[in-house]
């Protein structure tokens, strides 16, 4: 037996011994989901001790290395265990900022006594973490962010407002872009800082959407302390963290484009919604629409997995996660349109336990947002544009 | 599970395919040929030398005398012959003659085979009727006579069909117009009595014909596959067909795009170079996005006709259906970045456009092919 065989049948069966049996259906809706944190409330106790035995295992960040308490699999063995966690249909254990964002731009670009203080508490699920990017004034211009840390000698002095910081009323700790040096070329004057959310002078205020929603917050940072050996990489550097960042965000939301495992597809739920007659979805107008949506996100779906393979290959285009943003988030969009549309005005209903497309409103108004965030639609078509391209 | 990349060889193929349509079939040649009313409609001697590479067999056996080399390798030819609207029988004689031969061919029949690869014996399949590709409407009869067949009926779109030795032609043995039981299909010598071929031309200056079958008496050996059997593999060679029609439209979009940035790049107006106009420079971005999407679905359908894959019709009526609907963008889009020299005939752009229409036509456009997507989806 190979080294791989070994290891699925002993993941196999550990994870038929440690996976309790209620963490293995999907999500009945986001708030099943578990983001970890000081001060987060477990929906059960299955999904507490889910974290936990993953977390110990540091299965929550498979590729990571052990010594900063990761799992240390090879991409192999992480394929692996992701198809042995599909076959039980076993719940991610957590989601988190943390292994998504910041723990790899530390883990690449961070010093050895970031990687131990952070990285650890970010696989046990113990800090949950947010992004301090953009600004009012800073959007699509986010190299012009005007947030000012001051030098103080061993600490810096940071003062300004942060927006559209994701659960940043949850969080316990965030990673933020601030301006450490206002002479110089915008990009050239921007660091990347982290700083604990019960710092004296940090304070948030959730918005409220146009879905009814709040998932976002303002953070205002008011004379907040931030001590200099919690700088990710060099003072002045972090425009470059920041794009690999970016960069990374732009294709976990593009990912939105896909349909998970597991998921109806579009055009199930419009199935189920209105049904068939002689085989053909019963509005034929709307048959159109899905079926050119369909064939769109195969196209989608087939070029996100051509990227990676020649990624691996040492071929293909960079700037590519642009191109796979542009297209995923649009694709989800027409997905949300066509999903109201199959549903009619039943798939209106704003509130209520028994609608029958559930929270749908609140889901299509959410996917508005998806052009918008992690760079617009008109920025990733900018930088295809220009870097790819070659126009201006 | 497979990469979506190309292997060594099969960018080899590539590469020398690039390197043969370039220097001895660019876009001049289909300009001549079409300026000249040429009655082959191709140039031999480029067709000689696409057989001396190997063209032709890329898809047929070793041991009928080819390359074996795979839809993948052969679609990076198609791909290729699109860049310069390549005019050849690549297509209706290595594609399509050769793999109706290969899916339903006795071993006499697969004798042609040989013929094909070196490019000797050329085919071309007859199946339209009407001007919207429904090849399983099928009016024309053959009926059984002295033990052959007598067919009656007319045929329309046929690719290279006046040069073809061979005519695949299909014909209804039983039943009625619309059933899907009861169509065979015979291999039609065109010089036999009672067919009639006539050529028809198109925008694209490119070859398809007309075929007329009046009272055409065949022997029992003409029947391709089985008698009233041949939906299920005329279906798999259309998907085959398709799939490679989707890399023509691939690569005759990219270079109609590369083409329109290039114009960008070098025209100028108020002052500036137009490519430095964000109204166009998104435009662009956008159709580059849509070209990358083709060449993911193009290139998984290949694999999955290669590996025989449960789900190779769907990719590849997938792949042909955004091919049609990009090609109608970018070309559209093509002549209008060109401004006012894309409306005229000194400038290749438009030849673009001309022949983009009828190969998404051919075999089914996007409308077509979308409707078997969402049946072939369930819904």
């Amino acid at each position: 037996m190979t080294d791989l065989e070994t290891f699925r049948q002993e993941t196999r069966a550990w994870l038929e011994e440690n996976c309790p049996q209620s963490m293995r259906s999907p999500f009945e809706s986001d708030k099943d989901a578990c983001w970890g944190g000081r001060n987060f409330q477990y929906q059960s106790e299955d999904q507490r001790l889910w974290l936990e035995r993953m977390g110990e295992r540091g299965w929550t960040a498979p590729e990571w290395p052990t010594e900063y308490g990761g799992g240390g699999l090879s991409r192999e063995e992480h394929k692996i265990l992701r198809e042995e966690m599909a076959r039980i249909q076993a719940r991610p254990p957590l989601n988190s900022f943390g292994i998504w964002m910041i723990g790899p731009a530390i883990l690449k670009f961070g010093s050895e006594a970031l990687k131990r203080q952070h990285l650890p508490p970010i696989v046990r699920g113990e800090i949950r973490w947010c992004q301090g990017y953009s600004e009012p004034g800073a959007g699509s211009d986010l190299a012009g962010l005007q947030t000012r840390a001051e030098d103080k000698g061993d600490h810096f002095i940071v003062n300004g407002q942060k927006i559209w910081t994701s659960y940043a009323d949850k969080a316990d700790w965030m990673f933020a872009l601030v301006r450490t040096n206002p002479d110089v070329k915008k990009q050239e004057g921007i660091s990347l800082v982290l700083f604990d959310m019960e710092t004296p002078g940090v304070s948030t205020r959730p918005i409220k959407l146009i879905s009814g929603e709040s998932p976002f917050c303002e953070t205002f940072l008011d004379n907040v302390r931030v001590e200099k050996d919690q700088v990710v990489g060099e003072v002045d550097k972090g425009w470059t963290i920041a794009k690999y960042l970016l960069t990374h965000e732009r294709s976990m939301i593009g990912d939105m484009g896909s349909t998970a495992a597991g998921q109806k597809t579009l055009a199930e739920l419009a199935v189920d919604a209105l049904g068939l007659e002689d085989g053909k979805l019963a509005d034929p107008m709307l048959r159109t629409e899905i079926a050119s949506w369909t064939i769109d996100s195969i196209g989608y779906e087939l070029t996100a997995e051509r990227a990676r393979d020649e990624a691996k290959a040492g071929q293909g285009v960079g700037n590519v996660s642009a191109m796979l943003k542009y297209a995923g988030t649009e694709l989800n969009k027409r997905r949300y349109e066509l999903l109201v549309a199959a549903y009619g005005s039943e798939g209106l209903l704003w509130e209520g336990d028994d609608r029958p497309a559930g929270a749908l409103p609140q889901r299509w108004l959410r996917t508005k947002g998806n052009s918008i965030e992690g760079g617009t639609t008109e920025v990733q078509l900018n930088i295809i544009a220009k870097n790819i391209l070659g126009l201006g | 599970m497979q990469k979506l990349v190309l292997t060594e060889e099969q960018q080899m193929l590539k590469d020398a395919a690039r390197g043969l349509f370039s220097e001895q079939a660019p876009v001049s040649q289909l300009r001549k040929l079409r300026d000249d009313k040429d009655p082959l409609g191709y140039v031999p001697e480029f067709w000689n030398q696409a057989v001396e590479l190997g063209l032709a067999g890329t898809l047929i056996p070793e041991s009928h005398g080819g390359s074996e080399f795979g839809h993948v390798g052969m679609g990076q030819v198609m791909e290729e012959g699109g860049r310069t609207l390549a005019a050849s029988p690549l297509f209706a004689s290595g594609v399509l003659g050769a793999c109706a031969l290969m899916l339903a061919g006795n071993d006499s029949q697969k004798e042609t085979l040989k013929a094909i690869a070196d490019g000797s014996h050329l085919m071309a399949l007859a199946i339209d009727e009407a001007g919207r590709h429904q090849p399983l409407r099928v009016a024309t009869r053959a009926e059984a006579r002295d033990g052959g067949f007598v067919l009656n009926g007319r045929k329309t779109f046929v690719v290279d069909g006046h040069i073809a030795n061979t005519l695949i032609v299909s014909a209804r043995t039983s039943g009625s117009e619309g059933d899907e039981a009861g169509i065979t299909l015979f291999l039609v010598d065109p010089k036999a009595e009672g067919v009639t071929v006539e050529r028809t031309t198109f925008p694209d200056g490119r070859n398809y014909a007309k075929v007329t079958l009046e009272n055409v008496v065949v022997g029992s050996d003409a029947v391709l596959g089985e008698q009233d059997q041949a939906a299920a593999p005329l279906q798999k060679l259309l998907d085959i067909g398709n799939a490679h029609l989707a890399a023509e439209l691939l690569g005759l979009s990219s270079e109609a795009f590369d083409r329109a940035v290039a114009y960008m790049k070098e025209r100028k107006q108020f002052g500036v170079y137009i490519s430095s106009f964000q109204a166009l420079q998104h435009r662009a971005a956008h159709m580059w996005s849509e070209l990358e999407q083709v060449k993911s679905m193009v290139l998984k359908a290949f694999m999955a006709l290669d590996a025989d894959d449960d789900q190779a019709s769907l990719l590849a009526s997938a792949a042909k259906a955004k091919a049609s609907q990009v090609a109608e963008l970018v070309t559209n889009e093509g002549v209008q970045l060109h401004g006012g020299m894309g409306m005229t005939d000194e400038f290749d752009i438009g030849l673009f456009l001309k022949r983009a229409r009828p190969v998404q036509l051919l075999l089914g456009d996007f409308r077509y092919h979308a409707d078997r997507v969402a049946s072939l989806k369930g819904f």
